[in-house]
């Protein structure tokens, strides 16, 4: 089958790839680029597990082809922490023990770090509808919610 | 498992040619959030992806005059981000901001919701009631349609082969004027219409309804425009009996299934309320621009 080449930026880094036309852009960071910090939960747009950021927008990347990602911008969880520095999100997830199994974790972070791009300063409810996308099994909401607030108060802060 | 051709065309007409001459199944890939789902599930197997996000007038969103026309592949978020259009056409933004979740909103279009035709699509009323027209590009050149002509029944439109849905017409909004679109789910969130309603409605000085039109989704095979509802909301001024003419008119107007969503009993009543809520909030909004 013959592939397409795709040349994009990833987490700040040139990257090429071939992919098969109806390979998602998921498919792509996981099982050509093997970035698997990327998961695959519901694969349908539902669960939020997959979310990356296209050119800044948040999306799914299981709703997105990987040709479709020509001369992008795509960022991933991997390109969350500065080397060892974790981002503050990542710290308060930690501080706040705002994970349980962790498959949808990932997800939430990067969904939280592109409202907190847009809003530094969200209202709890603002938060809960930003990341109602994001689903999580664990049922640890309220901790996700907890963290993401102290991670704004503390990037205002700084 | 067929070869997908997949084209990013950088015009209309590149793009009407490739899915005009298509041999098999040609898809218009724009948010893809119903196509690469549909294609995940084998329910269809195209032969061609047509990329429509590299044409200019499918991306943009443009005033002239007063009057908004924005490219069917524009994304929700895009819409509900841009604050000027909101405060033309608030309803519209309702709409747009209610499909799926941030992520969803990122990618799904107007276009995408209205060509994909379902009965439940949420910015479909609200479109039908702001009086929009789709500007549609064919191998026959160009057309333009009511927004209530495009979808035809469940995952069927009146588009000919090889014709897309290119942008969207807005005409110029009157002063004290709104818009809104309501629906009912039984969650906050990230849920399909079991009713939908969207009203907009002009008010003269006096504050008497000049002009109206209603639209309802998901009580049908596909939206409706109400103009029995609208007519009883002309003349009036939009007090509680005109409101409940208005509701009764369109819960008279439904013919809806009944599905694990909601019984047709359940959403011939429900109907009229959120087209009477929407209309509240539509006669708001308008009487806060006078």
């Amino acid at each position: 089958m013959a592939k397409v080449h795709v040349e994009a930026t990833l987490n700040g880094n040139a990257v090429e790839f071939l992919c098969e036309t109806r390979q998602t852009l998921l498919q792509v960071l996981r099982d050509e680029l093997h970035l698997t910090g990327t998961k695959e939960g519901c694969a349908t747009g539902d669960c939020g597990a997959c979310s990356v950021t296209v050119d800044g927008r948040l999306m799914c990347s299981c709703l997105v082809l990987g040709a479709e990602v020509q001369g992008k911008t795509v960022q991933t969880i991997e390109g969350m922490a500065d080397g060892e520095k974790l981002h503050p999100l990542q710290q308060k997830f930690l501080e706040h023990a705002a994970l349980q199994c962790g498959i949808c974790t990932p997800g939430v972070l990067v969904a939280a770090k592109s409202l907190l791009e847009r809003n530094l300063n969200p209202t709890e409810e603002e938060v809960r509808y930003w990341l109602a996308g994001n689903l999580c099994r664990c049922t640890g909401y309220n901790k996700i919610i907890e963290a993401v607030l102290d991670a704004a108060s503390e990037m205002r802060r700084s | 498992m067929q070869e997908t051709r997949y084209e990013l065309p950088k015009t209309l007409e590149a793009a009407v040619a490739l899915l005009a001459g298509a041999n098999g199944q040609a898809r218009v890939l724009a948010g893809g959030t119903d196509l690469l789902i549909q294609m995940r599930g084998g329910r269809v197997e195209p032969a061609l992806i047509v990329d429509i996000k590299g044409i200019p007038e499918m991306t943009a969103i443009a005033m002239d005059n007063g009057a908004y026309r924005f490219g069917a592949a524009v994304p929700c978020m895009v819409l509900v981000e841009n604050k000027e259009f909101g405060k033309v056409w608030p309803g519209l933004v309702d709409g747009a901001n209610l499909i799926g979740s941030i992520q969803v909103r990122g990618r799904a279009t107007v276009g995408g919701n209205l060509c994909n035709a379902s009965p439940a699509a949420d910015t479909v009323p609200a479109m039908m009631a702001a009086g929009a027209k789709a500007s549609i590009i064919g191998p026959k050149g160009r057309r333009e349609v009511p927004i209530e002509e495009v979808a035809t029944g469940p995952g069927k439109t009146s588009l000919a082969k090889g014709e897309i849905v290119a942008s969207f017409l807005l005409p110029k909004r009157a002063p004290r004027s709104g818009d809104a679109y309501l629906r009912f789910i039984p969650r906050t969130e990230m849920d399909i219409a079991v009713v939908g309603a969207g009203v907009n409605l002009t008010l003269d000085d006096k504050g008497v309804c000049t002009h109206a039109r209603v639209a309802i989704g998901a009580v049908a095979e596909r939206a409706l425009m109400v103009p029995d509802a609208a007519a009883a909301l002309v003349g009036t001024n939009v007090d509680a009996e005109a409101l409940k003419r208005m509701a009764a008119a369109v819960s008279a107007a439904c013919r809806p299934i009944d599905d694990k969503r909601g019984t047709k009993e359940y959403r011939i009543k429900v109907s009229g309320v959120m087209a009477r809520r929407a209309a509240e909030i539509a006669l708001e909004r308008a009487r806060r621009k006078s």
